[in-house]
């Protein structure tokens, strides 16, 4: 079997959780390297679009960020904000997002703004960026974290994008009657939601990586009894992300 | 003689007659593209102050305004510059370090808002945010809410008036910016405007504020920008400076012209993260140079032409990104 890096897996990992007909919203980051790399290899049929406006380019080389002119290329249409971001509500599409995090807690809530008090933090992040809108409107929400006991917690401190809130139906008496976390992809394995407690299971693991490891990991108590091996990458699927996807290693590490 | 002789101006004198201390600017573009670099660089350069920032997604200009030490407020919904600067580096240290007052929204709300102010309406509904503390947490001081150009509160959460059921929505405060920076690809010397590949919120940017300041990378005739009015932008009323500047928007990209500058962004990146440094990179790209052209030609002919947009892609093809 062919080695791989944790940000390979967790790019393959998510890439095959997009399908044909999906449409497709992604972020700056490993979300833009599991959307490329969907695009190439899972889901040539799904469509990938921006907040910034780019809808369905064709992702020739890959994008660094949202804002990358790699993003309005090749596209059916070029808008703007207001236009890319109402589609992600849009009554009539089922759109998945995908989005990076530097902290989650059990209910797929997300923080991309700050650690430590909000006014003077003890660490600045970008920010929402377009992260809490597809959090509040989109189908879905598939997020990218590091597994680290210091990044799954049980309070972030910061809630800038709404998951599953308090769990249970807590999201629709906010007043968000769609949408809600689909998948947490890490280093060590996938992350996925119960149906009624709405609390984050265990749904694979890495081939090799220990139920151990992640329950050290994660900051919070996690059923780990429905979990499954993954597949390991295909020999195939990684010359394609190396050698077509991120050819000059921009996101990969 | 033509009919934008009145607005077109040097950055310098752009910045002279419509931006002073204390004024609420919007910046146009997103992260690291089409920012406004040049009335941004010449902002720094005459050492504006206590300008009160407004942006979505923002990066270059955003970055190198607060650690030219010219913002003292911002409302924004993201800093970042990609692999150069995940999040902003002088922004990050100047809310880490209490130097500037700052509120955050998302990019949604941030657009939406300035629709608001485009079409005139005191504030704009939207469902993003709910339960989030995007909304919850106010991050100016109750002390500035009663400024000119604050909004009295961050966001209002109501019920929907149309319905009898439980339907929260966000009220979101209408932005009125003294100032919109925009940098487009082309200018028709009747003064209409031309943004290729996206708009990013520029448009809405642009109507909802008092003065809009556009760079271009090209001024074309009347008959060549009025051939496909469908492809414009902006009326020429709504524009009152208009500033020739060609590679106005580097280090950042501008699509069709040429890709962002990976080795200015790099440099860039290193210069950031210490004081000492950050201090040199201002002598020697901003306070230093005298002019938009003289910038230039400090950065090169030869790295300029590397950066050179594919036509048919928008992009610099198979450029070294790292």
């Amino acid at each position: 079997m062919t080695g791989y890096t944790d940000t390979e897996m967790m790019a393959l990992a998510a890439g095959r959780l997009i399908k044909d007909g999906d449409i497709v919203f992604a972020g700056t980051g490993v979300s833009m390297l599991a959307a490329t790399t969907a695009k190439r290899i899972y889901a040539p049929g799904a469509v990938f679009f921006f907040e910034t406006g780019g809808i369905d380019p064709d992702l020739r080389e890959l994008p660094m960020t949202v804002g990358d002119p790699r993003v309005m290329s090749g596209t059916s249409i070029n808008t703007g904000l207001i236009d890319a971001l109402s589609l992600l509500g849009h009554r009539k599409l089922r759109t998945i997002a995908l989005l990076g995090t530097a902290q989650i807690d059990r209910y797929g809530n997300l923080n991309t703004t700050s650690l430590g008090d909000y006014h003077r933090p003890a660490t600045r992040f970008p920010g929402s960026g377009g992260a809490c809108d597809a959090a509040s409107c989109a189908s879905g929400v598939i997020s990218f974290v590091k597994h680290e006991k210091r990044r799954f917690v049980e309070k972030l401190d910061y809630l800038t994008s709404v998951g599953w809130y308090r769990g249970g139906d807590s999201r629709r008496r906010l007043g968000l009657p769609r949408g809600g976390p689909i998948a947490v992809v890490t280093n060590l394995g996938v992350m996925k939601f119960d149906d009624a407690t709405k609390e984050m299971y265990l749904a694979c693991r890495y081939p090799g990586v220990p139920v151990e490891a992640i329950l050290e990991n994660t900051g919070f108590p996690v059923d780990v009894s429905r979990t499954v091996e993954t597949e390991p990458p295909s020999a195939e699927e990684l010359r394609i992300l190396r050698e077509e996807v991120d050819p000059q290693h921009l996101i990969l590490q | 003689m033509s009919d934008i002789d009145d607005k077109l101006m040097s950055p310098a004198d752009a910045v002279r007659r419509f931006i002073g201390n204390g004024s609420q600017v919007a910046i146009g573009g997103f992260t690291i593209n089409r920012n406004p670099m040049a009335v941004a660089c010449e902002i720094a350069r005459q050492g504006v102050r206590d300008l009160h920032l407004v942006c979505h997604s923002h990066g270059q200009a955003l970055d190198l305004l607060i650690g030219a030490g010219c913002v003292s407020r911002l409302e924004l919904a993201y800093g970042g510059n990609g692999r150069y600067a995940p999040t902003c580096i002088r922004f990050r240290d100047a809310v880490e370090n209490n130097k500037i007052l700052f509120e955050d929204y998302s990019n949604y709300q941030m657009s939406l808002r300035f629709l608001a102010g485009a079409l005139g309406v005191p504030y704009i509904p939207s469902k993003s945010g709910l339960g989030s503390d995007v909304i919850r947490l106010e991050g100016f001081p109750p002390g500035i809410r009663k400024e000119r150009n604050v909004a009295p509160k961050k966001v209002v959460v109501a019920q929907n008036p149309f319905s009898n059921d439980d339907d929260p929505v966000v009220l979101l405060p209408a932005l009125t910016p003294d100032v919109a920076l925009v940098h487009a690809q082309y200018v028709g010397d009747d003064g209409t405007v031309r943004i290729t590949g996206l708009s990013f919120a520029d448009i809405e940017q642009a109507k909802s504020a008092d003065v809009v300041i556009v760079s271009c990378e090209e001024i074309v005739p009347r008959s060549v920008i009025r051939r496909d009015p469908d492809a414009n932008s902006l009326p020429p009323f709504l524009v009152d400076a208009i500033v020739h500047a060609p590679h106005g928007a580097h280090p950042t990209a501008c699509y069709g012209f040429y890709d962002y500058d990976p080795g200015h962004l790099n440099l860039y990146r290193v210069a950031a993260d210490d004081d000492e440094n950050w201090r040199a990179y201002l002598e020697k790209w901003i306070y230093g140079v005298p002019s938009h052209e003289a910038y230039l030609e400090k950065i090169g002919d030869t790295v300029l032409r590397a950066l050179r947009a594919d036509p048919e892609r928008g992009y610099a093809v198979g450029l070294d990104r790292k």
